[in-house]
Order: C-alpha cells, then sequence, then structure tokens
C-alpha cells in the first residue's frame, strides 16, 4: 500500500501496462496528470491540436499492434479527440482515451470547459469511465486495457475529474488487479469448422475474401497456409490490405467498390466464398444482393454482432480468426491434396498484368504510376498511410504492400485528415522503417499544421501530396454522377506546400518529371528528416476501376 | 437496421441483466436509438442481486432484427446476459393507473365493479373521479381502459411490461 495522488496513480497505472508514449494538448483540467507524466518514464508528445492526438494514437496502434494512447483536457479537447476516437472505433483499433473534467462537485453545473464527453463517446467507443474516486484508478485503467484489445479491439476513454487526479489515495503497489474482463470461448465451434471444410474441400471456384480481422489477429500465415491448399484466390478489404503478401500469385488485390477486375470478377463467379474478419461493408460488396449470387458462404468473425448483419452466412464461425484458420487447415489438410488450378492461375497473372500494365503505360506524373514507383523506392517493411478520397484509392489499388501493419488507413469512417498524424503515430512506433503518408491536397490541409509536432519531436515522415487543387473523390463523384456539376469542390492553388512545409522547419520539394520525384523521395527517405513532396496532378484524373455506388460488383468502369 | 418486408413482424420481449448502476440504462437506450430498433415499452428494476438490474424492452420487428438487437447488446461491458423471451413461457405484467371520471354514484358504482371484474382496485377516489390499479398482460389493461373509456379518461400511467420465464430458469 502506498499512499498517492489520482494523478501519480493513473501513471503508474500506464506504466505497468508497458505504455511508453502519450499523445496530447495539456489543459487545466490535466494538469495534475501533466505533473506526474513529468516524474515518468513515459515519453509525452505535444500535438497541435488533439484530433491529431487521437490519430497518432490510432496509428501508433495500429502499426504496433499495441494500445495507443492520448490525452486531452475537458470540454474542447476532449470534443476535439471525438473524430479521432470514432475513426478508431470504426476500424476496430486499440486506442486509449485520456480525458481531464471539471472537479466533481461542478459537473453538472455547466462549469467553464465541462463537457459531457461519457455521453457524447458512448457510440464511438468500447466503452468508457468517468472515474469517481483516486483509489478506482488503478483498477479502471487495467480494465480499460484489456477491454481496448480483447475480443473485437476498440477505443476506450477513461474521463477523471481534476479533483480525483489530486485525491490523496491508498493505492496497492506492485500487485495486479483483480480483474478480467468477460472473456468469451474465441475457439471456433468443431462442428462449424467441419461445416466449411466440407464446402471448401468440394469448392470447384472457393475465393477468400481477407479483412481487418485477420492483421489484428495477426493470423496472415494461417491463411496464407489454406489459401496454397486450396489454391484459392485471396481478395482483401480495404482495411484486410496487408493481410496477404500483394505479390504473392494469389493475391488478386481490393475488393469492392475501387476493386481490382481480378477481385470483383472472381468474387462474383465463387461458388464458395471463406470471408475472414471482415463485416461486409457496402464499399466491400457494392450492391449487396446480388454480391457473389452463386456463393456459398463462410463467415469467420470474433464479433458475434457481424454475423449476419449485411450478409447471410451459410456457414458462422463465432472466432478469433488465427484459431479457426488454423483448425481449418488441419481438418482440410487431411481431407484434400494442395489443388492446381493452372488456368485460374493464368487467369489472375493475366488480370494483374492487365492493372500493372495501365500504371506503367501512363504518362509520368500520372498517380497510379507515381504509386508503382513509391513502390519501388521503399524497402518491404516501410509504413504506407493516406488520406481519404482519390489518394487513398490510388494507393488501395496501385501500391503493393507486403506485410501486415504496413498499410494504415481510415476504411471505416472514411477521416480526411487522419494520414499524416496517423503516419507519425506509426514512425514512433516504429523508428526504424521509412513512413510514408500518401496525401492529397484537401486531406492534408486539415491536418498539416501538426508538422510542427514532426519537426520539434524529431519524428521524420514523407508526405506525397497528390495536388489536383481540387476536393478530387467529390469532383469525381460529381464528373460521373452529376453531370460535371463541380460544387463546392475547388482548392485553388493555395497553399505553397514548399513553403507550408519549410515554415515548419521541414523539407520541401515540388517535382514535375517523375525522374524528379524518385530523387526527392530517395532523398527524403534517406534523409530522415520531414519531407513533403508536391506533386501536380490534373484535377481531371479518375480513380478507376469503379463501381458506381449502389450497383452490383459486375459493373465496373474501367476506361 | 432493415428488416425485410416478407419477414414476419411481430412482438419480441427482450429481457437484459445489466450491472446496476448509472448510466448503464443510457447505454442501452443509446444503442437502441444509434442502430434504429424501435422500443415499444421498456421497464427497469433491481433484481435480487444488488449489483444487478433487469430491463425489460419490448420491440417490434422480424427474427433477423432482433437477433442483432440481442448480439450488439451482449457486447455493451455492463451488460451481463440478454434473452429473447418466448411469449408461450414468459409470465408478463404490466400493471395501469388509470383515472376515470365519475361524477355521480352510478359511475363510480359501475367503474368500481367493471375494476372488480378485471381484479382490479380502487386507489384513490375523490368527488369526480376514481383511480384504479390494474395488474396483467398489456392486453388486459387495454381491455379495461377500453370499457371505462366512455366515462372519460383524465389521466393514464402504464410501466411497461416486465416479465420472467416460468420454471426454474435464475437470473445469472
Amino acid at each position: 500500500m502506498a499512499v498517492m495522488n489520482g494523478a501519480r496513480a493513473l501513471v503508474e497505472a500506464l506504466e505497468k501496462r508497458g505504455v511508453k508514449v502519450i499523445f496530447c494538448i495539456p489543459g487545466g483540467a490535466v494538469l495534475d496528470i501533466c505533473e506526474a507524466l513529468a516524474n515518468s518514464s513515459i515519453r509525452t508528445i505535444l500535438t497541435r491540436h488533439e484530433q491529431c492526438a487521437a490519430h497518432a494514437a490510432d496509428g501508433y496502434a495500429r502499426a504496433s499492434g499495441k494500445v495507443g494512447v492520448c490525452m486531452a483536457t475537458s470540454g474542447p479537447g476532449a470534443t476535439n479527440l471525438v473524430t479521432g476516437i470514432a475513426t478508431a472505433y470504426m476500424d476496430s483499433s486499440p486506442i486509449i482515451a485520456l480525458t481531464g473534467q471539471v472537479p466533481r462537485k461542478l459537473i453538472g453545473r455547466d462549469a467553464f470547459q465541462e463537457a459531457d464527453i461519457i455521453g457524447i463517446t458512448c457510440p464511438i467507443t468500447k466503452h468508457n469511465f468517468q472515474v469517481e474516486r483516486a483509489s478506482d484508478i488503478p483498477l479502471i485503467i487495467e480494465k480499460a486495457f484489456q477491454i481496448a484489445l480483447s475480443c473485437r479491439p476498440g477505443p476506450v476513454l477513461v474521463d477523471i475529474p481534476k479533483d480525483v487526479q489530486s485525491e490523496l489515495a491508498y493505492v496497492e503497489a506492485g500487485r495486479d488487479p483483480e480483474y478480467a474482463f468477460r472473456q468469451p470461448n474465441h475457439a471456433p465451434h468443431p462442428l462449424q469448422v467441419k461445416r466449411a471444410v466440407e464446402l471448401l474441400a468440394a469448392a470447384e471456384r472457393p475465393m477468400i475474401i481477407a479483412g481487418g480481422g485477420v492483421i489484428a489477429s495477426n493470423a496472415s500465415e494461417e491463411l496464407l497456409a489454406v489459401a496454397e491448399l486450396l489454391m484459392a484466390p485471396v481478395a482483401t478489404t480495404l482495411m484486410g490490405k496487408g493481410a496477404i503478401p500483394e505479390n504473392h500469385p494469389l493475391a488478386t488485390g481490393l475488393l469492392g467498390m475501387h476493386g481490382t477486375v481480378a477481385s470483383n470478377k472472381l468474387i462474383q463467379e465463387a461458388d464458395v466464398v471463406l470471408a475472414v474478419g471482415t463485416r461486409f461493408s457496402d464499399r466491400t460488396t457494392g450492391k449487396v444482393d446480388e454480391f457473389c449470387p452463386d456463393a456459398k458462404i463462410i463467415h469467420i468473425d470474433i464479433d458475434a454482432a457481424e454475423i449476419g448483419k449485411n450478409v447471410e452466412a451459410d456457414v458462422p464461425i463465432v472466432a478469433d480468426a488465427k484459431k479457426a484458420l488454423q483448425e481449418i487447415y488441419k481438418l482440410l489438410q487431411a481431407k484434400i491434396v494442395k489443388k492446381e488450378r493452372s488456368a485460374l492461375m493464368a487467369k489472375i497473372k493475366e488480370f494483374k498484368e492487365q492493372l500493372e500494365g495501365k500504371a506503367n503505360c501512363e504518362s509520368e506524373l500520372k498517380p497510379p504510376r507515381l504509386m508503382v514507383e513509391i513502390r519501388k523506392l521503399l524497402p518491404e517493411d516501410a509504413i504506407i498511410t493516406t488520406e481519404v478520397g482519390q489518394n487513398q484509392m490510388w494507393a488501395a489499388i496501385y501500391l503493393k504492400v507486403y506485410k501486415p501493419r504496413t498499410f494504415i488507413t481510415s476504411g471505416g469512417l472514411g477521416t480526411m485528415g487522419f494520414g499524416f498524424p496517423a503516419s507519425l503515430g506509426a514512425k514512433v512506433a516504429c523508428p526504424d522503417v521509412p513512413v510514408v503518408d500518401i496525401a492529397g491536397d484537401g486531406s492534408f490541409i486539415m491536418t498539416e499544421r501538426d508538422l510542427a509536432t514532426s519537426v520539434e519531436e524529431n519524428i521524420p515522415v514523407t508526405v506525397v501530396v497528390l495536388n489536383n487543387s481540387v476536393l478530387g473523390m467529390v469532383a469525381q463523384w460529381q464528373r460521373l454522377f452529376y453531370n460535371r456539376r463541380y460544387f463546392a469542390v475547388n482548392l485553388g492553388k493555395v497553399p505553397d506546400f514548399v513553403k507550408l512545409a519549410e515554415a515548419y522547419g521541414a523539407q520541401g520539394f515540388r517535382v514535375q518529371t517523375l525522374e524528379e520525384f524518385s530523387s526527392a523521395f530517395k532523398k527524403a527517405i534517406e534523409s530522415e528528416v520531414t519531407t513533403v513532396i508536391d506533386v501536380p496532378i490534373s484535377p481531371e484524373e479518375n480513380v478507376l476501376p469503379m463501381v458506381p455506388p449502389g450497383k452490383s460488383l459486375k459493373w465496373m468502369m474501367w476506361e | 437496421m432493415e428488416s425485410k418486408s416478407n419477414a414476419v413482424q411481430q412482438e419480441y420481449i427482450v429481457s437484459a441483466i445489466v450491472e446496476h448502476r448509472p448510466g448503464v440504462l443510457f447505454r442501452v437506450s443509446n444503442l437502441f436509438r444509434r442502430r434504429g430498433f424501435n422500443i415499444q415499452s421498456i421497464s427497469v428494476g433491481p433484481t435480487e442481486k444488488k449489483e444487478l438490474a433487469r430491463i425489460t424492452i419490448t420491440v417490434g420487428g422480424d427474427e433477423k432484427l432482433v437477433e442483432q438487437i440481442v448480439k450488439q447488446l451482449r457486447k455493451l461491458v455492463e451488460v451481463v446476459k440478454v434473452s429473447i423471451l418466448n411469449p408461450k413461457n414468459t409470465v408478463v405484467r404490466e400493471l395501469a393507473l388509470v383515472k376515470v371520471t365519475a361524477p355521480d354514484y352510478k359511475a363510480k358504482t359501475d367503474i368500481v365493479n367493471y375494476a372488480e371484474i378485471f381484479k382490479g382496485r380502487v386507489v384513490d377516489v375523490s368527488r369526480k373521479s376514481l383511480t384504479v390499479e390494474v395488474t396483467g398482460d398489456p392486453d388486459k389493461i387495454d381491455a379495461f381502459i377500453n370499457i371505462v373509456k366512455p366515462y372519460g379518461i383524465k389521466e393514464v400511467a402504464r410501466t411497461g411490461i416486465t416479465a420472467l420465464p416460468r420454471g426454474e430458469s435464475q437470473t445469472v
């Protein structure tokens, strides 16, 4: 037993859980915590907006698989975290958000900088806590970590009134709080596994959809083993990108609205679909009634509520993806010999060559070509983050990813401004690999202020701005579906991104040709200095292929 | 969540055992709002264990919708147990207080008689009104309200249903 204040108890609980870094902006309601952090081993990174703190914690979590922690003061500090928390929630990313709150006796009286952050974040957190007593802190922090990491991961918010931070309490030191989150059985049901194996063994055109759950459960190896045994093509959702090395002959790339021809065509022809760790988002399925019409669907997900939510499963398996795939592999291996599907392999190869051909034959500074070039210049384990919109889809389609946790993007919420702060978090988690944010000018402007954080905290990343002076994806929809009636999308020629970078003490390059780009990009990666590369592109570019919204995946626009 | 039009629509009773603490009802009802599930009635009260409360919710919808509701509820950290109660095998009760206009002796006598038939009780009387307490399943309460309607209903308070499965099942 030791006597300490709530803030000290909080910091010790975080240290005990192995927290190395907190992204934050302090304020009146977290000053006691700041004082405790100042005397701790935890690195505190001051961001320039709370939204960036939340995204950075999210990027840290996705790159490392560990919990990312961010902190903000009460009121506006807390509400500024909201977009970041919602982003993490939609993409099942484990972050813990610590917020200050007004003193207990002022709660509910509309005190200065008071916001009901518990009420506000209820629908976008797995759970949230308002701490009532300093002595509760160790247990609550332990619960928060367990909730954030267990089952389907996600964000947890802990709201701590100012007077709880300064309140003295007896805290048991050196003993783990006796708490275990109700852990459901993550093992797959043997009967469902058996049914799945029977379907897969008999399948003529099996296909695998790998979602973010494969990455969350570190199941890439198991996935590949099953895919190779069946010789089944593997399409990935946006969140699943990286679940299988995209240079593998069975990898068909992105599925869905901006899916590759290989993925979208083969899935519609499949007779058995093994969907792992995906929630069948509308962006993945297209018109859901016409999604793989002839296929039996085996759906593995750790969240029972995802099964049957959007797509009916013929074989539901509520389980951890890794365990389920291990069991399936075990039975399947005993049942079949490795399949030969040379015709299929040739078809996939042809589709992929078509796509690569398109990227390569394009004149120099078109985005698909740039994506291929960026990949060539980066090591395999480099981390790519993206903003949201055209930049994100070009990266998703054309930039091949070889390892899990090396492609970080806001898939569910589609948060513009996510990629840059997330790249900072990823770089903090993995300081030894290059981290690149693929950005559009519209997205980057939303969080560019954190160039200050990048420079001041020495977190060097490279931002490639695909600069078309327009909100590209919105313009694309207006061009294709609204008769070219462009409205509220023109961003003009400002800012000058080179000068902007320099204003923050980062380096900036503007490039006009592919050669110039390559040399600037190499310089950026080698220099380990925060760099913004401004790449002017045409505002008329469309991201293709594309399936129009609400249409079946068979209606692909390609030209 | 959209229900397919050809699916069978009916009323379901969802019974949730939750941790008995501030904010839990908010989380549960907020989940219903967020997912577009429509609550028809809700009642909350303590159980035999002081740390647990029971929330009884009736919702209209098809089987798929109710299954989704149950799965989403189970994900809430403070929800301990959720079940769908089968009406055939469940004791369902609601309590209503019905204040009826009764200006004269004749009206008062009539209403007292009806209350007796429905095994209700008169719990308050004033010069021009009677308040009757009726308990039972919601249909019975509807029937009582209908029969006294011609006298003029001043106010009605209904608790919403609460329910328990028959037999030997227990809270957790």
